[in-house]
C-alpha cells in the first residue's frame, strides 16, 4: 500500500491511529500482547491502548506493576522465546530506572548470540514537552536511544505513519522502540496541532520502517524534522507558500536513519535547516550535519540552521518552556537566514 | 530419595565441570605470562570460574528438560554444561571462535543457546526479569515447561532481583528463582552487604514458598529444587531458593583475594567434590579407580572442546558488523 490515501477516508486521532494498528495485529498473531502501566482498563494514559482491553482482555493486555526493568525485561524474555510483546514505558525520562534492559539486553542480545536470538518486541514510549510537565516528563532523548545500536527507532508525526509504523514494528524481528510525541496524539486534553488527526484507512497497511518522507515538496530550502516539528514546519511551509519554497522531510524513523532522502532534498535546495525537539549537542541534527558533511560539504550554499532543544533541562513555567522549544516562529526565522 | 545411579551420576557431572574449569584457568594463566596482561592470550577477557558451585548446576539441572529455561550470571559455565549446552560450541566461544555458540561475539560472560533455552548476562540480576518473560511466554503458550534464573547473592540487593519476584508471583508464573550465596560480592563479604542471615525470607515477602539450603549438597539441592520445579510445572508458581555454596577460587581469575584472608583456605575445606567422592566410596557406590576414571574421561573430554577450539577458524574482522540487526 502506498502513502497516498482518499480524500474520503475517516479522520482519526493519532492515539487511535496506534491502537487500531496494535488490535489489527492481535487479531491476526495470537502473539502480540501488550503490557505496560495502565495499559488496560486506562487505555494508556496518553490513548495509546485504547479499547484494546475491552476487545482482549486482561490476559492479552497485561497492567503491570510499576516495575519497568521487571516488565520490560519480562518484554524481552517473552520476545526471545518466540512472542511479540508491545510494551509500553510510560514516559521515555523513565529510561534512567530500566536502561540496563533496554540497551544491553534488548538491543544487544541479538548481536551477542552471533543472531541466533531474536528480540521481536516493540518498546512503546511516550515524549515531549510544551504542556509544563517539567524536567523530568517532558524530553525527546531519540538520540540518547540511538546512538546505542541495535534498536530500531521510529517517530511518527501524523496518524497515517503512526498506524502504518506501529503494524511495521510488530511484523519487524528486531526491538522496535516506537516513540509517539504527546502533542500529535490527538488528546481531548492537550491542545493540539489540527494535524494530529487525520485520514487513516481502516486496512492494515505497513510504512516501511527507515524510510523518510517528503512531507511537504520545495526547492529553497530543506527542512528535516521529525515527530511533532513536522507539524510546525508544515504549518510554516504552508505560510511561506509563494514566497519561499519550503521542502519538509518528515524522517518518520531515527534508526535507520534515511540518509538518502536528507542527500538528495539538500542536493537540490543547497540550504538546510534541522528542526528537533531533542537536546541540540552530541545528537541527531549533528549527526544530519555530520551526513552532508561526509559526503559533499559542497553542496551547502549556506551554513546550516539548527532549531533545536538548547542543552538545557526542561523547566515548567511556560514562559521558560517556549523560551526553549522549537517553534514556528523560531523555524521562520532559521529559513530566512538560510535563505537570506 | 535420589538412587544410586543418580548419585554417580551427580558425581560425574560436577567432577566434568570441575576439569572445565580447571582446564580453562590452566590454559587461561599460560599465555599472559611474563607480564600479566588480561587482554592477552588465547582466552582474553574477564574470566569468572565456578569451582565450588558445582553442586547447584547439578542438582537444579537434573529436574529440567531441554525446553526449560535458565538466565545465568557472569559466572555461567556450571550452569551451562550441566543444562545441556554443546561442550564444544561453547569453548568455542570462550576462545571467539568463528564455530562457538555466538560466532565469537558473546564471550564466556555472553553465552546464548536457543537450543538449550540458555542465556546469561554480565550484568548483576537482569537475567531474572528476562526469565520471567521467558516463564510467562511458556505459560501464554500452554506448555509445562519452567524458567529459572540464577543470580548470585550479591544480586539479591539490585533492584532487578526485587521487582521479578514481585512480577512472578503476582502472575503465578512457572519461575525459579535461585540465589547462589558463595559469601562473596566480589570482594565484599555477604555479612557486610546483605543485613539478613536468611535470604528466602525476600521471597516470602513477596508471597513465595522460599528455602534456604545449607551445607552445598548435591542431593539436598536437588530435592529442594525438585519441589520448586514440580511446583512450578504443575502451576503453582514460582519459587526462591537460596543455596549456600562456595567459591573456592577468585571472583575473577588474576584476584588475588587477600581480602579473603584465613577464609579462603577455609572455604577450600569445603572443596564439595572430595566430600561426595568420599561418600559415595564408602557407601560402595564408587571405587578409586572408578572415579579415578570418571575423572580421566572428563579431563579427555574437555581436551576434546579445547582442541575444537583451537583448531577452529577466528571470526572474519569484518563479521564485526554482522548481526546487529536480524
Amino acid at each position: 500500500m502506498t502513502a497516498t490515501v482518499d480524500a474520503g477516508t475517516r479522520r482519526v486521532t493519532t492515539a487511535k491511529a496506534i491502537s487500531e494498528g496494535i488490535a489489527q495485529e492481535m487479531r491476526s498473531n495470537p502473539d502480540v500482547f501488550v503490557m505496560g502501566e495502565d495499559v488496560g482498563p486506562y487505555g494508556g494514559i496518553f490513548g495509546s491502548t485504547g479499547g484494546l482491553y475491552e476487545e482482549f482482555g486482561s490476559t492479552r493486555i497485561i497492567d503491570t506493576p510499576i516495575s519497568e526493568t521487571g516488565f520490560i525485561g519480562a518484554g524481552i524474555g517473552a520476545a526471545v522465546e518466540g512472542l511479540r510483546p508491545v510494551v509500553e514505558l510510560m514516559f521515555v525520562d523513565f529510561f534512567g530506572v530500566c536502561f540496563d534492559q533496554i540497551y544491553n539486553h534488548m538491543a544487544k542480545i541479538h548481536y551477542e548470540s552471533g543472531g541466533n536470538v531474536k528480540v521481536p518486541m516493540v518498546l512503546m514510549t511516550a515524549v515531549g514537552g510544551g504542556y509544563s510537565d517539567a524536567a523530568q516528563h517532558s524530553q525527546c532523548l531519540w538520540a540518547t536511544f540511538a546512538h546505542m545500536p541495535g534498536m530500531k527507532i521510529v517517530v511518527p508525526s501524523n496518524p497515517y505513519d503512526a498506524k502504518g509504523l506501529m503494524i511495521s514494528a510488530i511484523r519487524d524481528d528486531n526491538p522496535v522502540v516506537f516513540m509517539f510525541h504527546k502533542g500529535v496524539m490527538g488528546l481531548p486534553w492537550m491542545a493540539k496541532n489540527p494535524r494530529s488527526i487525520g485520514p487513516v484507512p481502516e486496512e492494515e497497511y505497513t510504512v516501511p520502517i527507515g524510510k523518510a518522507a517528503i512531507a511537504h515538496e520545495g526547492s529553497d530550502v530543506t527542512v528535516v524534522s521529525l515527530s511533532i516539528s513536522v507539524q510546525h514546519c508544515l504549518d510554516v511551509a504552508e505560510e511561506l507558500e509563494g514566497t519561499t519554497s519550503v521542502e519538509v522531510i518528515d524522517l518518520r524513523s531515527v534508526v535507520p536513519l534515511d540518509r538518502e532522502a536528507i542527500l538528495a532534498s539538500v542536493a537540490k535546495t543547497g540550504r538546510l535547516v534541522i528542526v528537533d525537539e531533542d537536546y541540540k549537542s552530541f545528537g541527531l541534527s549533528g549527526e544530519i550535519v555530520a551526513t552532508i558533511a561526509d559526503k559533499d560539504p559542497s553542496m551547502l550554499k549556506k551554513p546550516v540552521e539548527r532549531v533545536c532543544y538548547p542543552d538545557v533541562p526542561v523547566p515548567y513555567a511556560r514562559v521558560l518552556e517556549y523560551e526553549a522549544l522549537p517553534t514556528r516562529d523560531k523555524i521562520k526565522d532559521a529559513i530566512a537566514k538560510v535563505t537570506a | 530419595m535420589v538412587d544410586n545411579d543418580t548419585r554417580v551420576d551427580f558425581y560425574r557431572q560436577m567432577v566434568r565441570i570441575r576439569a572445565y574449569e580447571a582446564a580453562l584457568q590452566a590454559n587461561y594463566h599460560a599465555d599472559k605470562t611474563p607480564q600479566w596482561d588480561i587482554g592477552a592470550g588465547l582466552i582474553p577477557g574477564e574470566m569468572h570460574l565456578a569451582a565450588g558451585q558445582e553442586p547447584v548446576a547439578v542438582g537444579l539441572c537434573a529436574n529440567l528438560e531441554k525446553d526449560d529455561a535458565i538466565t545465568g550470571p557472569h559466572r555461567p559455565h556450571h550452569l551451562a554444561l550441566a543444562k545441556g549446552v554443546d561442550i564444544n560450541k561453547m569453548t568455542a566461544e570462550i576462545y571467539g571462535r568463528d564455530t562457538g555458540l555466538c560466532h565469537g561475539k558473546g564471550g564466556h560472560m555472553h553465552l546464548f543457546d536457543p537450543e538449550q533455552h540458555f542465556s546469561c548476562s554480565g550484568i548483576i540480576a537482569e537475567g531474572m526479569p528476562v526469565a520471567v518473560g521467558q516463564a510467562l511466554a511458556f505459560s501464554r503458550k500452554g506448555t509445562d515447561n519452567v524458567a529459572v534464573a540464577v543470580a548470585g547473592e550479591g544480586a539479591a540487593n539490585q533492584g532487578a532481583f526485587h521487582e521479578a519476584l514481585n512480577l512472578a508471583s503476582m502472575w503465578k508464573l512457572p519461575v525459579i528463582f535461585i540465589i547462589e550465596d558463595n559469601d562473596w560480592a566480589i570482594s565484599v563479604a555477604r555479612d557486610s552487604a546483605t543485613p539478613i542471615k536468611d535470604g528466602s525470607l525476600r521471597g516470602t515477602a513477596y508471597g513465595m514458598p522460599s528455602q534456604r539450603v545449607e551445607g552445598n549438597d548435591v542431593e539436598m539441592i536437588y530435592e529442594a529444587c525438585k519441589t520448586a520445579v514440580d511446583r512450578a510445572r504443575a502451576g503453582g508458581g514460582p519459587t526462591l531458593l537460596e543455596i549456600h555454596t562456595v567459591r573456592m577460587w577468585g571472583h575473577f581469575e588474576g584476584d588475588a583475594q587477600a581480602y579473603r584472608g584465613d577464609e579462603l583456605a577455609e572455604a577450600n575445606e569445603r572443596d564439595p567434590i572430595p566430600a561426595y567422592e568420599k561418600r559415595l566410596i564408602s557407601a560402595g557406590l564408587l571405587t578409586d579407580d572408578q572415579a579415578a576414571q570418571i575423572k580421566a574421561e572428563a579431563e579427555a573430554e574437555v581436551q576434546a572442546a579445547i582442541d575444537f577450539a583451537t583448531s577452529s577458524p577466528e571470526p572474519k574482522p569484518s563479521d564485526a558488523y554482522l548481526h546487529v540487526f536480524a
